[in-house]
């Protein structure tokens, strides 16, 4: 017994004497995991937080990870109650991930509230950096300001000004909406109608005919996930891209054009913030990813909670604690890096600059392989893709 | 009909138990008080020391839907009148007083009362549409109207559509009690719940509840004696309502947060459940039924999607084994009314 037990402590001591200082840290990740975000958040995020955990080398560095997950059903609600429970229960310090603007909202509050830090990666209001900004929030991956912004200006450019919109009657597609429509009055393109439709939507048919009806040369969906797949169906049923008009989708990931098949969503111009296939780095990563998720490839926003939490864990080793305001505000005193969005900064209201991607859906034929969907069209620098900062946000003076 | 038939005919009675009066419409209430006593008192001292045990902010939700259900169960258990649309009270009672808290800056037990008092005129008019048909069709009409307020809540500019209204301020009670402690707000909600809860278990024990028993047990039977039926439904409509509203103003307040999840339909069904599952028409049996369901979603959380097929699967067993619920099963061993 004796023996045992010195030998214990001689190994606890050994573990504990290498590295410079050792703390614990508790991420939670916090999404959707059985509805209709599930496929482009979901167990993926989970994931990748745990790679970001393994590529650090947090054990090494005495940082011992345990990474928590939930599901908030896309309800501010519940998320408000689960971010909650774990700030005050169970010693969670990091909320990561969280799509659905509501949801995201809410986290961003109760985080606010209880002094802890929350990286947002799954949502894309504008308001998380904008009039409901914190200090306690960084937005990492992309806004509905981003995705209107990559996506108008590049066919404004081709000489596609005008636009239509087929809006999801509710918040989230109001916002993406009015945003787009800024950016294409600002780049000299016109709106010459639009349509909203009840949320959720089965039949676009009527919505689908005015927009053809209207002769706009883009048709802009803001809508999201299930609406946004049924749009597109059947847009490709009335044969609105053959007969000369564009469709453009405001919010799309991968894994969409992956549920709708190239031979539907092929020609679709949609601007994300990530793509497996993009280089090295990102083939390297993508790979390893999909080895541990069946085989599925990472979206945009699987690799935003990835980068957001090996930036997030720099931050604890070089601050040498996780002291919610030190840990943040040597984030947005260093710049980003690493294999998924480059070099990158922080900006003083929590977002995150980096450079976005217009891309458009390959046709089957041009398609290579499983997962083989986009070609870039373009590249939209960091200093452009985002909002400049708002007064609206009281982190700005 | 000339005559004044709301009046109590039992009006000679001994007014001091007002309740044990009426044996021959209830014969099993026969001296429910003493007992009755005995457990609020009990309840009461459990929860006073619970918040020291389990987290506060789960037992405040526990709380708020305990007097959702009571609320419910007040029309249903003693009323007869199955409300498929009781959200619409919860729902626009807890956006009003968030919005009252949050804009128009008012103290929280301001904002509650306001949120109530939406509630409780909501009732009047919803009410007053409902209670003219009889059984499912009073059902579809409730649900109906649930709807039409769920659109407002969706569409209306200070709602916030899905996003809700966020960050609402607990504030002060009364201007000087600080309520951003967990165990001050706590204590506040516990007494608010209480309070809601005795008010209940008077209703039920006075004249009007034995009226309102009999309506429930044989509606022809009561209108021959001379009842005027529908001012009495029409009176526990909009009672049960703002007790409804009150337990929705309040979860507002607590959470700091009205959403659209308070004013959807399946709010109404789950509340329906908790009802059912702790045991319709007894006074503790709607505490039972959330504290069950609350939990079941607080500590399965991590399940997802199967907390519902899981709240199914208890709902049949419920329904197969024990129809009384919980509590009617206590009840019916115990040989006693709880």
């Amino acid at each position: 017994m004796k023996l045992t037990n010195t030998l214990l402590l001689s190994a606890a001591v050994a573990a504990i004497s290498v590295p410079a200082f050792a703390t614990d840290v508790k991420i939670g990740v916090l999404n959707d995991r059985s509805g209709v975000y599930a496929d482009l958040s979901g167990e993926g995020s989970v994931i990748a937080a745990q790679m970001a955990v393994d590529d650090f080398g947090a054990a090494a560095k005495g940082i011992n990870v345990t990474i928590v997950s939930a599901d908030h059903q896309n309800k501010p609600d519940i998320a408000s109650n689960i971010a909650r429970q774990w700030y005050d229960q169970d010693g969670v310090d990091m909320i990561a991930d969280v799509p659905t603007s509501s949801a995201a909202l809410a986290v961003a509050q109760v985080t606010k509230e209880k002094n802890k830090v929350f990286i947002d990666s799954g949502a894309g209001s504008t308001d998380l950096t904008g009039k409901s900004c914190s200090p306690n929030t960084i937005h990492w991956t992309y806004d509905t300001y981003s995705l209107g912004k990559g996506t108008a200006t590049a066919l404004i450019n081709e000489g596609k000004k005008s636009w239509f919109f087929i809006t999801a009657d509710y918040a989230f597609g109001q916002a993406l909406e009015r945003d787009t429509s800024e950016i294409v009055k600002a780049e000299g393109g016109t709106v010459v109608g639009g349509v909203r439709h009840p949320f959720p939507g089965t039949d676009f048919s009527s919505y689908l005919l005015q927009a053809q009806g209207s002769g706009a040369q883009v048709i802009a969906m803001a809508n999201a996930g299930g609406d946004t797949v049924n749009t597109i169906k059947q847009a490709a049923e009335f044969g609105i891209t053959q007969s000369g008009q564009s469709l453009a989708s405001l919010l799309m990931f991968v894994t969409d054009v992956h549920a709708l098949g190239l031979q539907t969503a092929k020609g679709l111009m949609l601007t994300e913030a990530f793509y497996w296939d993009q280089n090295d780095g990102t083939r390297a990563w993508s790979k390893r990813f999909a080895a541990k998720h069946d085989g599925k490839m990472p979206t945009m926003v699987h690799a935003g909670v990835y980068a957001g939490v090996l930036d997030y864990l720099k931050g604890v080793e070089a601050t040498k604690g996780k002291d919610p305001k030190a840990v943040i505000d040597w984030m947005k005193g260093n710049p980003t890096d690493d294999p998924l969005f480059g070099k990158g900064s922080i900006r003083k209201d929590g977002r995150v600059l980096h450079d976005m991607y217009l891309f458009q859906v390959k046709s089957p034929e041009e398609s290579k392989g499983p997962w083989d969907y986009y070609k870039t069209v373009a590249t939209i620098p960091a200093d452009q893709a985002f909002k400049p900062m708002s007064k609206d946000c009281s982190l700005v003076q | 009909m000339s005559s004044d038939p709301v009046r109590r005919p039992a009006s000679s009675q001994d007014k001091a138990q007002p309740a044990m009066t009426h044996s021959t419409v209830s014969p099993v209430l026969a001296n429910p008080q003493r007992h009755h006593t005995a457990i609020f008192l009990l309840l009461l001292a459990l929860l006073a020391v619970a918040p020291f045990a389990i987290y506060p902010v789960f037992l405040m939700n526990v709380l708020c839907f305990a007097l959702f259900a009571a609320a419910l169960n007040l029309l249903l258990g003693y009323g007869g009148l199955l409300s498929f649309g009781h959200a619409a009270f919860f729902g626009s009672a807890s956006y009003i007083s968030a919005h009252a808290a949050k804009v128009w800056g008012l103290t929280p037990e301001l904002a509650i009362l306001l949120g109530t008092a939406a509630a409780a005129f909501l009732g009047l008019i919803i009410g007053a549409l409902a209670i003219r048909r009889q059984g499912i069709y009073f059902a579809m009409v409730t649900l109906a109207f649930a709807q039409m307020v769920y659109f407002i809540a969706l569409q209306a500019p200070f709602t916030g559509g899905e996003d809700g209204i966020q960050a609402v301020p607990r504030g002060h009670l009364l201007g000087f009690i600080d309520l951003s402690s967990d165990l001050t707000l706590y204590f506040t909600v516990l007494a608010i719940t209480f309070a809601g809860l005795l008010l209940i278990h008077r209703i039920i024990h006075s004249p009007f509840g034995q009226v309102l028993k009999a309506i429930r047990d044989n509606e022809a039977r009561a209108i021959s004696v001379g009842y005027r039926v529908t001012r009495y439904k029409l009176a526990v409509f909009v009672m049960s309502a703002s007790l409804a509203g009150l337990a929705g103003a309040t979860k507002a307040i607590v959470f700091q947060l009205a959403s659209l999840t308070d004013v959807h339909w399946t709010m109404s069904g789950e509340v329906v459940l908790m009802t059912l599952l702790g045991g319709m028409g007894t006074v503790f049996g709607p505490l039972a039924g959330a504290a069950v369901i609350v939990a079941m979603q607080n500590y399965f959380a991590s399940f997802g999607a199967w907390v519902t097929v899981l709240q199914g699967l208890i709902f049949t067993v419920s329904v197969l084994v024990f129809r009384e619920g919980i509590v009617g099963v206590l009840a019916r061993w115990l040989k006693k009314p709880l």
